[in-house]
């Protein structure tokens, strides 16, 4: 059997790594959780630019992978500070908690 | 054949690390979970020819922020395992739901032959384009993408300079308390 | 000089605006002799407009000011010719006088100047409607007026009567000029224009004598209105809680001659209708003889000469409906000279009285006041129609015009005779009782004589009162010259010829005249007792005059009461429920909706972000499947 393993594949994988992120964020309750399923998502779409670099023939698609490695970075730092920030007071981390703009 | 023998085995690990990272209900294997697939997505990268960023994506994604989390998951409560019900009706069946869809969606593009691109090792491809040697990266960003560049290094200061200002938010009130009560 | 007959109106009009922002500063009295002067300047522009008038030479002129609805036949024009004129000056003659009066009559009052800016406004909109040049300018002159009235009558606003005598005037006004707004309907329906230019000479041609009578009756209800006829006259005796120089000017000499001056503009329209004419001289010799009765049993000094003022209006009437309209204008300008001076002269005396009006408290006032006293006796000659005064002039030509017309006019030629016996009789008494006689007056009164502002307009209307009626005799007809050429289109009646015929009918009126009066001065210049057993003999039908054979009652039971009650449901029971009910519940709708819709914000993070999964899942693929 000859499967050429061709760019669409890397895609549908990143496709369904990122769905699964998508579904953690829904279904989990922990905050860190959460921020840990928006990571898989980042991944994901990181591997798509990679492969649609590759497929396009050029390297644009890994220098955006880089820079979204930097902006994911960061956003990493300061999400933590921020859910640390919060949990400090509450002893918990549960997301559901956090639900003082209802109405 | 080596190729799909590679994408068969790390792209299952990803898929493996994925569904831990959103099932574990202790937050550390969680990041286990994240770890692996981390590493799975690093070799995919070495197979597209993309070495810089499968280095970085280890140095800085599983080697700094997954290690962050790690601390932030000790300071938070490591112990605390998650309470399983589901407390908004439907959410699970929606979620589940819209993850199928958004598979769909990307299944039937490819399907379709809309991304049956060039393969990765097919020699009608010049694969010296798409080789991802420092080199190679360094060139476009130093000269088309400077501006990018430099504003990430911009990014990275804001977010250092936020993160000192949220974590010490608190110390003020704590000082005056305890001048208030002469201890 | 056409191009400044605008300033006419134009002078009241402007000292009104200035008053009412400015008047306070300038104060009493300045602001009186402010608005007076206004006036009088008015009457000065019109007396010299008018010189081609008097030299027989000029047919009028018509001066566009602006195009208001040309497609109507409506502008703002000023039609300048006898008969226009001669109202003016009367309204802005009169008038000053009266202002120049209520300088004295309202000082101290707090209102003052506001009394002065409706005063002026109401000249202003009196000159409107009788210098208008189409009927759509004199129907806003009309409203205007009717407008005034209502803001002076209801002036004491403090006082519920007047108040409520405000409303009743505005509303019974209005079922008049609803009828009238119907006949100028027709009258454009008839001849597609409302400009006097574009209607009367083509009259002939173009309306039937069925669109005419029905024309004319219309525009009789709408001057039943104005001018206090039956059926809705009840307005007028109610108006008199407005200040005396309100019921002077307004209800007496101007406002209420507008219907009489509308039937005289539109003579055309009566003569082409066979009955039109005929009903308004029944309608004006009924309410003349009905209202004289009721004045008869009257108490109040003032509500005398309101139904005196009811029943000489049906003499006018009575005149224009023969298609005398000289007569008819005739008498309306002798009578805005004695019933001012009676309406001032009443003033004067309930100014000295400190306010009591009620006559069986006065008595021997002759000595008191003596200006006031023979001013009024003049007034109450005039009015009674002895020669050689002017009532007798004008009355006594309405009432040949009557008789030679013949027919069923006799009959009313019968009721005005009967009426004019009644009105000396009234007249006298209410003079008797007033200035003759013993004091009757209760303690604490002091009366006096009234300041100079109040006497000279008293003795320039009594001189008035005298020649007026020089101007029109049937050895010298100068006002029927002067007036020709605004009837050049109609057939005049005239009394009959012949120097027999005067001395016959002067004779008889003249008899009932003073057989009236001296039957009221032998009855009243007696001690109180007398008198009273007099006005017993007449028994249930003297109480019944007395209150005005109940009309109000009537109208109360008949027309206003199921009105209210048809307004109470309306307001009540579909306003509210279903009106009110409809907007509230439009808004109930708005909260229960968002009530509804509030339940998405949960606060959960979760929740969002599944909507905002599906949200984006939604548009991608929508993109997708629209570009694949």
């Amino acid at each position: 059997m000859s499967l050429v393993v061709t760019s669409g594949w890397y895609m549908t994988l990143a496709a369904v790594l990122f769905a699964l992120g998508a579904l953690g964020i829904l279904i989990r309750r922990n905050a860190l959780v959460m921020f840990m399923c928006i990571e898989l998502m980042l991944n994901a779409v990181n591997l798509t630019f990679v492969a649609a670099g590759r497929a396009l023939g050029n390297l644009d698609g890994q220098l955006a992978v880089f820079f979204v490695l930097v902006v994911a970075a960061a956003e990493v730092v300061v999400g933590l500070a921020i859910i640390v920030a919060i949990f400090r007071r509450r002893q918990s981390a549960s997301v559901d908690e956090l639900s003082e703009l209802a109405g | 054949m080596v190729e799909l023998v590679v994408f068969v085995l790390m792209g299952g690990g990803a898929l493996a690390g994925g569904v831990t990272v959103i099932k574990a209900r202790n937050p550390v294997y969680s990041a286990m979970g994240l770890l692996g697939t981390l590493f799975a997505i690093a070799v995919l990268y070495v197979m597209q020819l993309a070495h810089f960023v499968a280095a970085v994506q280890v140095i800085v994604y599983a080697g700094a922020v997954l290690t962050l989390f790690l601390f932030v998951i000790m300071m938070v409560g490591v112990d605390k395992e998650e309470d399983v019900r589901e407390t908004i009706p439907h959410q699970r069946r929606l979620a589940l739901a819209l993850g199928l869809i958004a598979i769909g969606i990307v299944a039937s593009l490819v399907a379709r032959g809309r991304f049956a691109w060039v393969p990765v090792a097919s020699a009608a491809a010049d694969p010296q384009a798409t080789n991802g040697t420092v080199q190679a990266l360094a060139e476009p960003m130093f000269t088309d993408w400077v501006l990018a560049f430099e504003a990430t290094a911009l990014l990275l200061t804001i977010a250092a300079a936020g993160t000192i200002a949220l974590a010490s938010f608190r110390r003020p009130v704590a000082d005056t308390a305890a001048e208030r009560t002469g201890v | 000089m056409s191009q400044f007959l605008w300033i006419i109106i134009a002078l009241p009009l402007a000292s009104a605006v200035f008053l009412h922002f400015a008047g306070r500063r300038i104060g009493e009295p300045r602001a009186g002799y402010l608005a007076t002067l206004s006036v009088a300047g008015s009457f000065a522009l019109a007396l010299g407009a008018a010189l081609p008038f008097f030299q027989g030479e000029s047919h009028g002129v018509t001066v566009n000011i602006w195009e208001w609805m040309p497609a109507i036949g409506a502008a703002l024009e000023i039609n300048w010719d006898p008969l226009a004129a001669l109202m003016t000056l009367i309204i802005t003659g009169v008038g000053a006088l009266i202002h120049l009066y209520a300088i004295g009559y309202m000082h101290g009052e707090a209102r003052f100047t506001r009394f002065f800016v409706y005063l002026n406004l109401f000249v202003a909109s009196m000159l409107t409607l009788v210098l208008a040049g189409n009927f759509a300018m004199l129907f806003m002159g009309w409203e205007l007026v009717g407008l005034c009235s209502f803001l002076l009558i209801s002036f004491w606003s403090t006082r519920p009567s007047a108040n409520a005598a405000g409303k009743k005037a505005f509303v019974v006004n209005r079922i008049g000029d609803f009828g009238f707004l119907v006949g100028l309907m027709l009258i454009f329906a008839t001849f597609s224009t409302l400009s006097y230019a574009g209607i009367f000479e083509r009259a002939e041609e173009v309306l039937s004598p069925g669109m005419a009578t029905a024309i004319g009756l219309l525009i009789l209800i709408g001057a039943a209105g104005k001018s206090a006829q039956i059926p809705l006259y009840v307005w007028l005796p109610d108006a008199m809680e407005g200040p005396t120089p309100v019921s002077a000017l307004i209800h007496a000499a101007t406002m209420v001659t507008a219907g009489v001056y509308v039937i005289a503009r539109s003579a055309v329209i009566f003569e082409i209708s066979p009955i039109a004419g005929p009903i308004v001289a029944t309608v004006g010799a009924a309410t003349a003889l009905w209202a004289a009765t009721i004045a008869l049993a009257q108490k109040d000094i003032k509500r005398v000469l309101a139904y005196s003022t009811i029943s000489q209006l049906g003499y006018m009437f009575l005149a224009v409906g023969a298609a005398g309209h000289v007569a008819g204008v005739f008498h309306l300008m002798t009578h805005a000279f004695f019933k001012a001076l009676l309406f001032l002269g009443a003033g004067s005396v309930i100014h000295g009285m400190a306010d009591e009006q009620n006559m069986e408290k006065m008595g021997g006032l002759r000595k008191a006041m003596p200006i006031t006293a023979v001013t009024m006796l003049i007034g109450t000659i005039a009015i009674s129609g002895i020669p050689p005064l002017a009532g007798f002039w004008s009355k006594d030509e309405i009432l040949g015009v009557a008789f030679s017309r013949g027919g069923w006019f006799w009959v009313l030629w019968i009721v005005g005779l009967v009426t004019a016996l009644i009105t000396a009789f009234y007249m006298t008494r209410q003079f008797v009782l007033v200035f003759l006689g013993e004091p009757r007056w209760t303690e604490g009164v002091h009366p006096h004589e009234s300041p100079r502002t109040m006497t000279l307009p008293l003795i320039a209307l009594a001189g008035l009162s005298i020649v007026g009626g020089l101007l029109n005799t049937p050895f010298r007809t100068a006002l029927e010259h002067f007036l020709e050429p605004s009837f050049e289109l109609v057939a005049l009646t005239h009394p009959p010829e012949g120097l027999g015929m005067f001395v016959l009918l002067a004779g008889l009126s003249t008899l009932a005249g003073l057989a009236g009066a001296g039957a009221a001065f032998l009855t009243y210049n007696r001690p109180a007792e007398l008198w009273g057993r007099f006005e017993a003999a007449f028994g249930r039908t003297w109480t019944l005059w007395s209150e005005g054979y109940r009309v109000d009652d009537l109208y109360w039971a008949t027309l206003v009461k199921p009105g209210l009650r048809a307004a109470e449901a309306a307001a009540f029971r579909f306003d509210t429920p279903i009106i009110d009910g409809a907007v509230n519940g439009a808004g109930r709708l708005v909260r229960a909706a968002a009530s509804k819709g509030r339940g998405l914000q949960t606060g959960m993070v979760r929740s969002y972000g599944a909507l905002f999964a599906a949200g984006t899942v939604a548009v991608i693929g929508w993109i997708i499947w629209r570009g694949a």
